[in-house]
């Protein structure tokens, strides 16, 4: 078998104010995956999502990338490789104009000039947002935000991208297009989300994380349907969604 | 307390200019220290926090309102280091974009209120932290003294300035007399709001209270059985 | 404590003056400036062309004198203190109407007055015209540390996210009943500023996160160097140089 684009072992982490969030995870994505990880609020799929590109250090246990240990030497090419979108797009755009923000991630691999526009371009072009590139984010919708925090991660040619509630507090439309756009990208992903029938139509894969340890693993319709597991770990369908009557997609 | 342009003469201008950028350069190989790669977006946020408190406005009596300096107050919260860049960057952002403070008067303002505020308050803070018993709560008290010191003593510094270079003859008494005083008052208010908001802060995050950070206890890690994804 | 501060000067326009690349307008500003500072008190000639200039700059901009006008409310505290300067001065007196003031003290007043309001009316000339980021391009061309041209740009770039949490704040607290008019009030509003201050610093964290996430190793990429023309220089230099000149007919007469 090749050697998954993630691979994470034993995992286990507790914040410095002494509160422990991960407890021995295990988890693997391989090449050209979708894969939802869902479970309650308080989960630990942020802190999971922090140690994936080497921002949370392992308390106990490892992560590589591409076979790649997560360790200090390796940070920087981690970084490239991991491409994370983070729940609050104000908090991933902190440069004063698109543009800007889009090159931060390249101009720190080192692209300038024509190589360094030609990246930009092309990540705002995935994403739809090509027009905005010399206004400031903050005068964007959130939508739109969204859509260019996508597209700053983009820029630096991720193999995997880790999505962490990608369609949270998006307007029906939006997050119909950002389905769109994550379908149209050739790239491993890894999306956290509460958004059920997001993941259903867009992972075939799902992974149950509850309490800090992954209580399940499976296609996304095997998940969905497992009344006892959706309800001892708080999951619940939407009213009127169910995926028994739903084709796979 | 922004001096505006022409208050000082040339040469105390400049030399509070020279001081100003002596610390700031200090105060950014110290910040480095203390928070390395985090020190601009902290800084920014902490600049950022400190700007919008002084467009908090506490109101006094018949309709009259004060606001908060807050030099002490960030030092109590991020340290004197990091403190003294976002006080500087306040400055820059209100003298380039909001006209207040002279642009010529940059160098005596940083001194004033992002050198003199900051490390008296600073020095005031650790010294009683010194002599308090050694528990979070502790500091709220210890601010409230910074803070109720610091003000008059930037309102002193600056009657220093003004003997030494200032355009008008104003006999130091007259000047440092007024300015101590009203900065008193001032600092009595500062004094207050600056310990309710450490004391708010304190009982939530006591970690992000630069002056209360406690000794971080190294914990076991518990590993549960899962399954394997 | 003091007088509270505004913020949001910029007035968006398309005048020559908002065209010109901020480290220019920084520059004139400075230069202008000091030669206000440099001028001695008693020409009051001088002081009269500058005025003329200041407001021939304003008028440049395009921006309403009633704009500029409201926005000279940041100099009231220091006008009260150059009002005091003929009470409290020392020196020879003389007669005005039923008061006894100090000769020196009137034209020291005078001159404080006439420098300050000088300084904030061309200090506003920027700021009205400027935008924010761009300022602080400007000041980055002007060779500021580049740490602290880092925070100002966090400052700049959540400025109105954190000045929108605090008046959502605002609201909350309003909605359910709360009303700032007295002393008693300050426990809440401190309360206020310490849950401001959190998730500042929280922000800054997530900030500093997404940052490290995209390659960051403590100093922002240098990617679009702000550059000017001849004729943007000349256009930026009339200011200090028009004033530069009545200085010397002044100081030379
Ligand atoms: N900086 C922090 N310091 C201390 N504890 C934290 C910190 N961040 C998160 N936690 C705690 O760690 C646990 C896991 O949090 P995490 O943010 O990973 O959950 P999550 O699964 O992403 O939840 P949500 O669905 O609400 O986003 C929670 O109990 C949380 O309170
Ligand atoms: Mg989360």
């Amino acid at each position: 078998m090749t050697t998954p684009v993630l691979e994470v072992r034993g995992l286990a982490y507790a914040y410095p104010d002494g509160h422990q969030a991960l407890f021995g995870v295990n988890l693997h994505v391989h090449q050209g995956e979708r894969v939802a990880l869902l479970g309650p609020n308080g989960a630990g799929k942020t802190t999971l999502v922090l140690h994936l590109n080497g921002i949370l250090t392992a308390g106990a246990g490892s992560v590589s990338v591409s076979g790649l240990p997560v360790t200090e030497p390796n940070l920087m090419e981690v970084r490239r490789r991991v491409g994370v979108v983070f729940q609050d797009p104000d908090d991933q755009l902190f440069m004063p104009s698109v543009r800007a923000d889009v090159e931060f991630g390249p101009a720190n691999l080192g692209l300038r000039g024509a190589a360094l526009e030609a990246r930009v371009v092309a990540a705002l072009d995935q994403v739809g947002m090509l027009d905005f590139i010399d206004r400031p984010p903050h005068h964007l919708s959130f939508g739109q935000r969204r859509r260019v925090a996508v597209a700053t991660v983009l820029a630096m040619e991720p193999e995997i991208l880790v999505l962490d509630e990608p369609s949270s507090n998006l307007d029906p439309a939006s997050r119909r297009e950002l389905a769109d756009i994550i379908r149209s990208l050739d790239v491993t992903v890894l999306m956290v989300t509460h958004d059920l029938p997001y993941a259903y139509e867009l992972c075939p894969r799902s992974v149950v994380l509850s309490d800090g340890v992954v209580v399940a693993d499976g296609t996304t319709r095997e998940v969905l349907t497992d009344d006892a597991l959706m309800s001892a770990h708080r999951l619940e369908l939407p009213f009127g969604f169910d995926p028994r009557t739903i084709p796979t997609p | 307390m922004h001096v505006p342009d022409g208050f000082l003469d040339a040469p105390t201008s400049i030399g509070a200019a020279v001081v100003a950028a002596s610390g700031v350069a200090l105060a950014l190989r110290g910040a480095r220290r203390e928070l390395d790669d985090r020190t601009a977006p902290l800084a920014g946020l902490v600049a950022l926090f400190i700007f919008s408190t002084q467009m908090l406005n506490f109101p006094i009596a018949a309709g009259t309102s004060g606001h908060l300096l807050g030099g002490a107050l960030a030092a109590v919260l991020v340290g004197p280091c990091t403190a003294t860049l976002s006080i500087t960057v306040v400055l820059l952002v209100q003298a380039t974009l909001m006209a207040d403070g002279g642009i010529t008067a940059l160098g005596t303002n940083i001194t004033l209120m992002g050198l003199v505020g900051v490390w008296t308050g600073w020095l005031v803070f650790i010294a009683l932290r010194r002599v308090l018993p050694k528990r979070p709560l502790w500091v709220v008290p210890a601010a409230a003294v910074a803070a109720l010191v610091s003000v008059p003593t930037a309102a002193l510094a600056f009657s220093l300035l003004f003997d030494v270079g200032g355009t008008v003859d104003v006999p130091f008494a007259t000047v440092a007399t007024t300015m101590v005083g009203i900065h008193t008052l001032i600092g009595i208010g500062e004094a207050v709001i600056t310990a309710l908001a450490v004391l708010s802060i304190v009982v939530v995050r006591p970690d992000l209270v630069h002056g209360a950070r406690p000794s971080l206890e190294r914990r076991t890690l518990t590993i549960r059985e899962g399954v394997s994804a | 404590m003091g007088a509270g501060h505004g913020h949001h000067l910029h007035f968006h326009g398309h005048s020559p003056v908002h065209h010109l690349p901020a480290h220019l307008k920084l520059l004139a500003l400075v230069g202008f400036v000091l030669t206000v500072v440099l001028t001695p008190r008693t020409a009051f000639a001088a002081y009269a062309v500058y005025l003329l200039l200041v407001l021939v700059a304003q008028r440049a901009s395009r921006v309403p004198f009633g704009y500029f006008a409201k926005r000279m409310v940041v100099e009231v505290p220091f006008v009260l203190f150059a009002l005091l300067m003929p009470f409290v001065a020392t020196g020879p007196r003389v007669d005005v109407g039923p008061l006894r003031l100090s000769e020196h003290g009137l034209v020291g007043g005078f001159a404080l007055l006439a420098k300050g309001t000088l300084g904030v009316m061309a200090s506003l000339v920027l700021a009205t015209t400027t935008e924010p980021r761009h300022v602080v391009a400007g000041l980055e061309r002007l060779r500021l540390p580049g740490q602290l041209v880092q925070i100002m740009g966090f400052m700049v770039r959540y400025l109105e996210v954190v000045t929108g949490e605090l008046s959502r704040m605002k609201v909350a607290r309003e909605s359910r009943g709360f009303r700032a008019t007295s002393v008693r009030a300050w426990p809440v509003l401190a309360t206020t500023a310490g849950a401001l201050f959190i998730r500042s610093y929280e922000r800054g964290e997530r900030v500093h996160l997404a940052m490290l996430s995209r390659g960051y190793t403590g100093s922002l990429p240098v990617t679009h160097p702000a550059t000017a023309t001849p004729a943007q220089w000349r256009v930026a230099g009339m200011l200090p140089a028009a004033a530069l000149a009545t200085l010397l007919v002044v100081v030379t007469r």
